[in-house]
């Protein structure tokens, strides 16, 4: 039942992408060296490759989403696959059908993949467990545990801003960590491409207890953490962290973590300043620096949709554009 | 009654009764369900039965401070019926049933309905403890001196918060007044949140919302404070972290009438085990450090913990299968509860003696029954195992209705052979399994 037999065929290559942990270094440069090729095609006039023609993709959401669920879409009609999107919103969980179920009845659909999200850490895990042999699973998000695709893509972005040596970078994460499933799939994803320095920048109250032991350095001040940093990653902030006294306002927020020109100042010059989206402009950062020159906020949209296609592809065990 | 008055000679065993002090080889002779001769027989006694325990081990009959038969309102995981002969099965004959039955146990109704259901069965006996407050809602006082009429052994609040501290005083005097055990299950609402794991680096590496230590400390803290205050005697439920242990130990040594227990799944597995999203391993309170293990341990060897549980709380397949925060808490325990215990005199954390007494006159003690000990007169419940025989706990062998347990394949040593309670062999194994 370990992780890596989940995610890993006996022949090494990828069954399931749930989470960075459990990958190693050599598919993660795969995931990203198939994701350059893709992004080609998603530039032609032409977008498709017929790569998982006949194959049906179930997009499985939990939870709400407009970016993913679009981006996870579109990458599977690149890939000439069938396209299934169902939200399950809590009122029809609350009918009473369990997860399980649900699963069951679209497998009787005879489905190849699962695309999921859920708000339980530990879901895309659960469904890996229960599926049939030949059905992979996507994790879209669980809980606050993983957002592997996500974290694909950021590794792309920093790749194609800064480079394949990531052991001269160094990657500040600002915001909160403790609730962010991205940033522990960055972090994962970071360290396993032996990044420099990984540092996260956050309050007490946005900190999990021992954050140390992701491998991380931890800042509490602002100015600290993204000192001579070339990577800047502003996460996003939930309105509802205010109620449960995690934090005062938005205000102090913005005062003491919000990124503006002034303090990207005492960053490397050319930083590259990136946000999973959506930003919560004049609370993560202000507009300067979420429209300026250093931030590459959109193109991290856009490499979305290439990374999805390489992970889809792999786990379908196809591996290549043959088009 | 005429099954009572069978006489039995209980032929050849290692007698042990820490209770008395009794650790030999000797024959037992039981009479109209009791004790009626250690080593010779009284006069005029004339054998029924000749029970062979060369070889075997001779205890009182296991006290389980903490089962779940789920009987009122959950036969769809488990019943009296079918837990009491698991029970029986597993050397146990004394059960307690928390409150957290529906209905609770809050009516002298509840208790007579357990206790009619357990005599039908004719296996283990259950003891039930009467609910704190009024349907556990935190608020209002529950009838004690009814439930207390009614023959329950102690209150408790369960799992359930209480809304404040002076609702926790006054429960706790009200209960004094009664001479009854409050049963506390320290644990911090508000500080625990919706956690589903030990707040440590595997709540941080999963992404699961954590219980961090201080939700059981925070409240033992409390509970102290308003023992000493309000005089009332408390017993601790399974206590899970090194530091709560301390607070007790220090409290025993200033004096105060508090008694605590653990469970067996606390002394054997920690956070890490979890790691992998098994729904097995979610139990609340949650598996801690392996430096609360270890302290756990030490707390039961000085007996400042006096009490091993099974923490018993059966399910149907079906509640764990959900992605972990979403499935429900509990490990059935009771068909593993010797053969775990006994592991920790293999791994040398304690004698034999001192863990029969954490198992037997240990929880009867902190019941104040006449139960868990075999002086001449007592009541004749036995448990009679084989400590060499080994075997594989797995699903077909569990006696139980639940068989949801992290402790499935593993290796066990010591087997149950007879179980006896008051003087009836209420289990037999069938010859080597």
């Amino acid at each position: 039942m370990s992780q890596v037999n989940l995610q890993i065929r006996d022949d090494g290559r990828l069954r399931h992408f749930l989470s960075i942990e459990g990958l190693n270094h050599g598919l993660l440069k795969e995931i990203l060296d198939t994701a350059e090729s893709f992004a080609g095609v998603t530039q032609q006039s032409v977008k498709k490759v017929p790569l998982l023609r006949g194959k049906t993709i179930v997009n499985l959401f939990f939870e709400a989403s407009t970016r993913t669920r679009t981006t996870f879409e579109l990458a599977a009609k690149r890939l000439s696959a069938d396209v299934l999107n169902i939200n399950v919103d809590d009122s029809s969980a609350a009918k009473g059908e369990t997860l399980l179920d649900t699963l069951r009845n679209l497998e009787a659909m005879h489905v190849d993949m699962f695309v999921a999200r859920h708000t339980e850490s530990g879901t895309a895990h659960f469904i890996a467990r229960h599926v049939q042999p030949h059905v992979s699973v996507i994790n879209a998000g669980d809980g606050r545990h993983s957002h592997p695709t996500q974290a694909m893509l950021d590794m792309f972005t920093i790749r194609r801003e800064k480079g394949d040596d990531f052991g001269r970078l160094s990657v500040a994460i600002v915001g909160d960590i403790l609730h962010s499933r991205v940033a522990r799939s960055q972090i994962h994803a970071l360290n396993m491409l032996n990044t420099g320095e990984v540092r996260v920048v956050a309050p007490k109250t946005l900190l999990p207890i021992g954050a140390e032991s992701l491998g991380v350095q931890v800042h509490h001040n602002l100015r600290d953490g993204i000192r001579d940093a070339d990577v800047i990653i502003m996460l996003r902030l939930q309105n509802e962290r205010m109620r449960g006294a995690l934090l005062p306002s938005e205000h102090e927020y913005f005062n003491l973590f919000g990124l503006t020109e002034e303090k990207l100042s005492v960053a490397k010059p050319d930083v590259t300043v990136m946000h999973p989206g959506p930003i919560n402009r004049g609370v993560e950062m202000d507009s300067q620096v979420a429209d300026g020159p250093r931030s590459v906020i959109l193109q991290q949209v856009t490499y979305g949709i290439a990374v999805r296609m390489a992970v889809m592809s792999m786990a379908m065990q196809q591996s290549s554009v043959t088009s | 009654m005429a099954e009572r008055n069978v006489k039995i000679k209980i032929q050849g065993g290692r007698l042990i009764d820490p209770a008395n002090n009794i650790d030999q080889q000797t024959d037992l002779f039981i009479a109209d369900g009791r004790v009626a001769g250690i080593a010779s027989a009284p006069d005029d006694f004339r054998i029924d039965q000749t029970i062979d325990a060369t070889g075997l081990i001779v205890i009182p009959g296991l006290i389980d401070l903490c089962a779940r038969t789920r009987e009122p309102g959950h036969e769809h995981k488990a019943t009296i019926d079918s837990e009491c002969r698991a029970a029986a099965a597993a050397g146990i004959t004394t059960l307690v049933c928390p409150p957290d039955t529906n209905p609770v146990i809050d009516t002298p109704a509840v208790i007579e309905l357990i206790r009619h259901r357990s005599k039908l069965a004719g296996a283990a006996r259950i003891l039930s403890l009467g609910a704190l407050t009024r349907d556990l809602d935190g608020k209002h006082l529950s009838e004690m001196a009814a439930l207390k009429t009614a023959g329950c052994v102690g209150v408790s609040n369960a799992g359930n918060p209480l809304v404040s501290t002076l609702v926790a005083r006054r429960t706790f005097e009200y209960a004094a007044t009664f001479g009854l055990t409050v049963f506390l299950c320290p644990n911090d609402h508000a500080l625990a949140d919706k956690g589903c794991i030990h707040e440590g680096q595997i709540s941080t590496r999963l992404g699961l919302p954590g219980i961090p230590e201080a939700a059981e400390t925070v409240a033992v803290a409390r509970d102290l404070a308003l023992i000493e205050q309000t005089g009332a005697r408390a017993h601790f439920c399974r206590l899970t972290t090194q530091r709560a242990v301390r607070m007790v130990a220090r409290a025993h040594y200033n004096g105060a009438p508090i008694t605590a227990d653990t469970a067996i799944p606390y002394l054997f597995l920690t956070d890490l085990d979890a790691g992998g999203f098994d729904p097995n391993y979610h139990l609340i309170p949650p598996l801690r450090s392996q430096t609360d293990r270890d302290g756990l341990r030490t707390g039961l060897a000085d007996a400042d913990l006096s009490a091993l549980c099974s923490d018993h709380q059966p399910h149907e397949p079906d509640a764990k299968l959900a992605p972990f925060p979403a499935t429900e808490p509990g490990i059935s325990g009771l068909d593993s509860l010797l053969p775990l215990a006994l592991r920790l005199v293999d791994e040398q954390c304690m004698q034999l003696p001192d863990l029969v007494a954490r198992l037997t006159c240990g929880p009867a003690s902190i019941l104040n029954i006449p139960y868990g000990q075999l002086a001449q007169g007592a009541t004749a419940d036995i448990c009679i195992f084989d400590p060499k025989e080994t075997w594989q706990l797995n699903q077909d062998n569990i006696n139980s209705r639940g068989k949801n347990t992290p402790f499935l394949d593993w290796e066990m040593t010591g087997r149950v052979r007879y179980t006896l309670r008051d003087g009836k062999l209420i289990y037999t194994a069938s010859e080597k399994a």
